[in-house]
């Protein structure tokens, strides 16, 4: 008998002495929050949650089957939280109602054991589950924080946090002015145009060089291979507030250089100066992703070419190109998001004409802060989303092209 | 075996030795490598390394005192600060003629602040004698011109100089002579023919005659040797009580002791002073209590660092755990989880953070609507070092849990059964089996997250207040507000010694090549 057979065979437990008392805790836990939400007092909570967490377990394993069940949970204590706190009370009881038949059933189906081998002692089980709820929370802290700035920017005031019209669902306490005005304010506008004009080009640049030079460190003989990979990497490696420095004295005199010997305007100094610097800390990035498809890359291929007769131009657009492009761009995008996202040396580098999205948000954070950030921000998590997706589908394309193990 | 050795070394196709084939096609191989790589090696060195070296340079360079006082530097070597006295007229003489130069090309206020980064008050004191020290030497000029008028013509200057014997005979009037015409000549682009020589040119030449009076100067105008045989009962002019008169630090030993200190072309000056110590007679010393800001900045900074690091491995464990042990499906659904802040960006997620943590902000919102604490004493979670951990924690937690997460991948689970079924408890299990093997992914997480942490500057810059900035956030002050730029350097050049420490740990434990982005 394996463990996976034994798995899942669990007893039910017993009503009065397990699954009444762990839901009627669970029951007084909420109970608690609410007594100190509505000033109604923590002890009163307590004594009413854990007895309407009994009586929901009781009612519901005894009598209900588990969809309908749920749903009375649901309905029973929204209800009762729409009787004590109206619209922000039937939101709260909604979910109170949602965890609490679930922690009814999961307790008394024996679900919250079916992971662990049945030999398992009850002090394992409790670990294991106190275990899970750790790693949720701490799940919980990674999101929270960027999922709740998502409905604050379509708050109607000029507010950091919930208003009571936006907690009672009011559709007047929402509204879409933050977006409004990042698309119609110039000092949004102006940054954004910058930022779509330097990532394009500063990506372009370190992709081009990069996936050369991955593909020249990948041969098995490179002289120097440490050192040189050393400095390539280095742009990721030096803090970005020392490269900003340097690049502080540095690119100032080059800006100089190029408005006295070639004549170039101020502003097209400016934003050769940022792209180039931009260019340099995506490069590490094109350099660790093209080189880890190169890996896998199988260089007989590159010779079988050869020998039918292809060019090395040939062979490199037709054979190879095509086997590491996930890597190529995803590390493009990793240079492209470098570039979009940075602030510190372009506020070091660049000029007010070159100001980018980030800088502005950087300005508006430090300075006078507005809602607008939020409707930005939140626009840039959706933007982060598709990256994400793109990076994601890449990868796999690219272990499925190379014969790797399929996710 | 007869046959090779008969026919001498192996022959390839094309009739060469084998060898050297071989040979020749391994450095084509490698020359083909390297030209591949070469294109952004140079790309890198131009617009990265170059700008980095630069700032090393900066953190030691020091050539504006004597670019700016050369006169007044030389003559500075042979003045012992010990003596307790301020130098004597012949180095205000040097200083006036410096200072004439550097307030033609405005010059004397940049070594000013310069000074003063040293000792305060000095860039007042250029500033101030700036003002007045087209002045100095006036008497002089006055007994010249009063004994000869031809004095005060410019031509008779201009052919007095380019006589030959005149930069023997007087070398001190054809230095400040020479200094007075290339500097009209370039700032302000006048004629020297046209211009009466300021009076530094005639405090030189009173002090080339009174010097040695029996020299020899035959060979220039009858002029000179008449001026030569008054110029000693000439009444002279107390230059160092006029620069006191303008303000009394000329007389002070600290103020000369600074131009002392610091004339020198290169200087460890900026790196003392980002230890909180500066350069005194007897060598290095600490500064004032109240002055040293910089070793409580790098500690608070290393402690601050190393707090965040610890909270990222205390987070970061358990999830990290958690991925590589679920089944693979529900591992890529948490793993988005992770993926997302990762890929947020940066300045979002301190926004959030931002408005998370303000006194009307939300989490203080639940706390007072949830009765924990009251509403007139809400907690202070921003614009401190609490407001830049826990920000800072968030933002680099996947760089914990993603090196965690490829190192426990490669752990085989069997290891920890075959351990609980020789009878170890959990925690034995885990300490002794699995804890080890899961070491080096803590060793690489951490050095990622110091390394990061230590040289942030954005979030410690908008939640941090000021108990909770790094030393990256005084870099960034005096690059762009105190304009201290040396001092900037020798910061970053520290932080960078520590980085690249870190750097050779990481390369050593864990090495570059392995380094893995996105899972």
């Amino acid at each position: 008998m394996t463990t996976t057979a034994l798995k899942g065979q669990t007893v039910a437990p017993n009503l009065m002495g397990f699954t009444l008392p762990v839901t009627a805790a669970f029951g007084a836990f909420f109970g608690l929050l609410a007594g100190q939400a509505t000033g109604a007092g923590a002890l009163l909570g307590i004594i009413v949650g854990a007895a309407a967490g009994a009586i929901i377990a009781y009612v519901l394993v005894t009598m209900l089957p588990y969809k309908t069940g749920r749903l009375t949970a649901i309905a029973a204590i929204g209800v009762l939280g729409l009787l004590i706190g109206g619209m922000i009370g039937l939101i709260v009881g909604v979910l109170s109602g949602a965890a609490l038949g679930w922690c009814a059933y999961w307790v008394h189906t024996g679900r919250y054991r079916a992971s662990m081998p049945p030999y398992a002692t009850a002090g394992q089980v409790l670990w294991h589950n106190t275990f899970k709820f750790i790693c949720g929370a701490i799940l919980f802290f990674l999101i929270a924080p960027i999922v709740t700035i998502i409905p604050l920017s379509f708050n109607a005031e000029n507010f950091f946090t919930f208003t009571p019209e936006m907690l009672s669902l009011d559709p007047a306490g929402f509204s879409l002015k933050h977006y409004r005005d990042f698309f119609t304010n110039d000092d949004w506008l102006r940054p954004l145009k910058n930022s779509v004009i330097i990532a394009p080009f500063a990506t372009i640049i370190s992709v081009s060089l990069g996936t050369l030079a991955a593909i020249g460190l990948s041969q098995s003989h490179v002289p120097f291979r440490r050192a040189i990979m050393a400095i390539l990497i280095s742009p990721m490696i030096v803090p970005l507030i020392i490269s900003a420095t340097g690049m502080f004295f540095f690119y100032s005199q080059m800006g100089l250089f190029m408005e006295n010997t070639f004549g170039m305007s101020k502003s097209l100094s400016g934003y050769i100066k940022v792209i180039l610097a931009h260019a340099a800390l995506g490069i590490p990035f094109v350099i660790i992703t093209v080189t880890a498809t190169l890996v896998g890359f199988d260089h007989s291929l590159t010779r079988a070419a050869a020998n039918m007769g292809a060019t090395p131009t040939v062979t490199f657009f037709r054979v190879q190109m095509p086997l590491i492009l996930p890597g190529v761009i995803s590390g493009a995008l990793f240079a492209f998001i470098t570039s979009f996202d940075e602030v510190v040396v372009v506020l070091f580098v660049g000029a007010a004409a070159q100001k980018t999205l980030p800088w502005q948000m950087f300005t508006g954070l430090r300075e006078q802060i507005s809602p607008t950030i939020l409707a930005v921000a939140t626009i840039l998590v959706i933007v982060s989303i598709l990256l994400l997706t793109t990076v994601e589908l890449l990868r796999r394309r690219s272990e499925r092209l190379r014969g790797l193990s399929p996710t | 075996m007869t046959d090779t050795s008969n026919s001498g070394p192996v022959l390839a196709a094309d009739g060469r030795p084998l060898k050297a084939s071989l040979n020749r096609a391994l450095r084509r191989q490698k020359l083909r490598a390297m030209l591949l790589i070469a294109p952004l090696l140079i790309f890198i060195m131009i617009t990265f390394v170059v700008p980095i070296g630069q700032m090393l340079f900066r953190s030691v360079e020091n050539q504006i005192v004597s670019d700016v006082l050369p006169r007044t530097t030389q003559m500075l070597v042979e003045w012992d600060a010990s003596s307790g006295d301020a130098p004597d007229n012949t180095v205000f003489a040097a200083l006036t003629k410096d200072l004439m130069v550097a307030v033609e090309k405005k010059q004397h206020t940049r070594l000013g602040s310069r000074l003063n980064y040293e000792t305060t008050g000095v860039s007042s004191l250029f500033r101030k004698s700036g003002r007045k020290v087209d002045d100095m030497g006036e008497g002089y000029t006055d007994q010249f011109v009063a004994l000869d008028p031809t004095w005060a013509d410019p031509v008779f200057w201009a052919d007095l100089m380019e006589a030959p014997s005149a930069a023997d005979a007087l070398p001190q009037t054809t230095d400040a002579y020479n200094a007075f015409a290339s500097t009209i000549i370039s700032e302000d682009e006048k004629d020297p023919r046209a211009e009466q020589p300021w009076h530094t040119v005639y405090l030189s030449l009173h002090q080339d005659l009174t010097a040695d009076p029996a020299a020899d100067v035959s060979g220039l105008p009858a002029e000179v040797a008449a001026a030569q045989a008054v110029a000693g009962g000439f009444a002279s002019e107390d230059l160092a009580a006029s620069y006191i008169k303008i303000d009394k630090d000329w007389g002070t030993v600290e103020t000369w002791q600074t131009i002392q200190t610091y004339s020198p072309k290169f200087t460890n000056g900026y790196f003392l002073n980002a230890v909180d110590m500066q350069k005194s007679p007897d060598g290095a010393e600490w500064r004032p209590e109240d002055q040293q800001i910089y070793l409580t900045l790098f500690v608070r900074t290393m402690i601050m660092s190393m707090t965040i690091t610890i909270s990222c491995i205390l987070l970061g464990y358990p999830v990290a755990w958690l991925l590589a042990n679920l089944p693979m499906r529900q591992a890529n659904l948490l793993m988005i989880l992770v993926l997302l802040p990762f890929w947020t960006s940066l300045l979002v997620r301190t926004s959030a953070w931002k408005v998370l943590l303000q006194q009307q902000g939300v989490i203080n919102d639940i706390v007072v609507w949830l009765g924990l604490v009251a509403d007139d004493n809400r907690l202070a979670l921003i614009n401190n070092a609490t407001g830049t951990i826990i920000a800072m924690t968030h933002i680099l937690l996947p760089f914990m849990i993603l090196p965690l997460y490829s190192v426990m991948k490669t752990i085989p689970p069997a290891y920890l059964r075959a351990a609980k079924s020789l009878g170890a408890t959990n925690w034995t299990a885990f300490w002794r089996v699995y804890f080890p093997q899961s070491v080096p992914g803590i060793g690489a997480g951490s050095i990622l997250v110091f390394i990061l942490s230590i040289g942030y500057y954005i979030t410690p810059e908008i939640v941090g207040g000021t108990k909770g900035v790094f030393i990256s956030n005084r870099i960034a002050y005096h690059i762009s507000s105190s304009l201290n730029w040396g001092l900037a350097a020798a910061l970053g050049a520290i932080l960078l010694a520590v980085v690249l420490l870190l750097y050779w740990a990481y390369d050593r434990i864990v090495g570059i090549d392995n380094v893995k982005l996105g899972g």
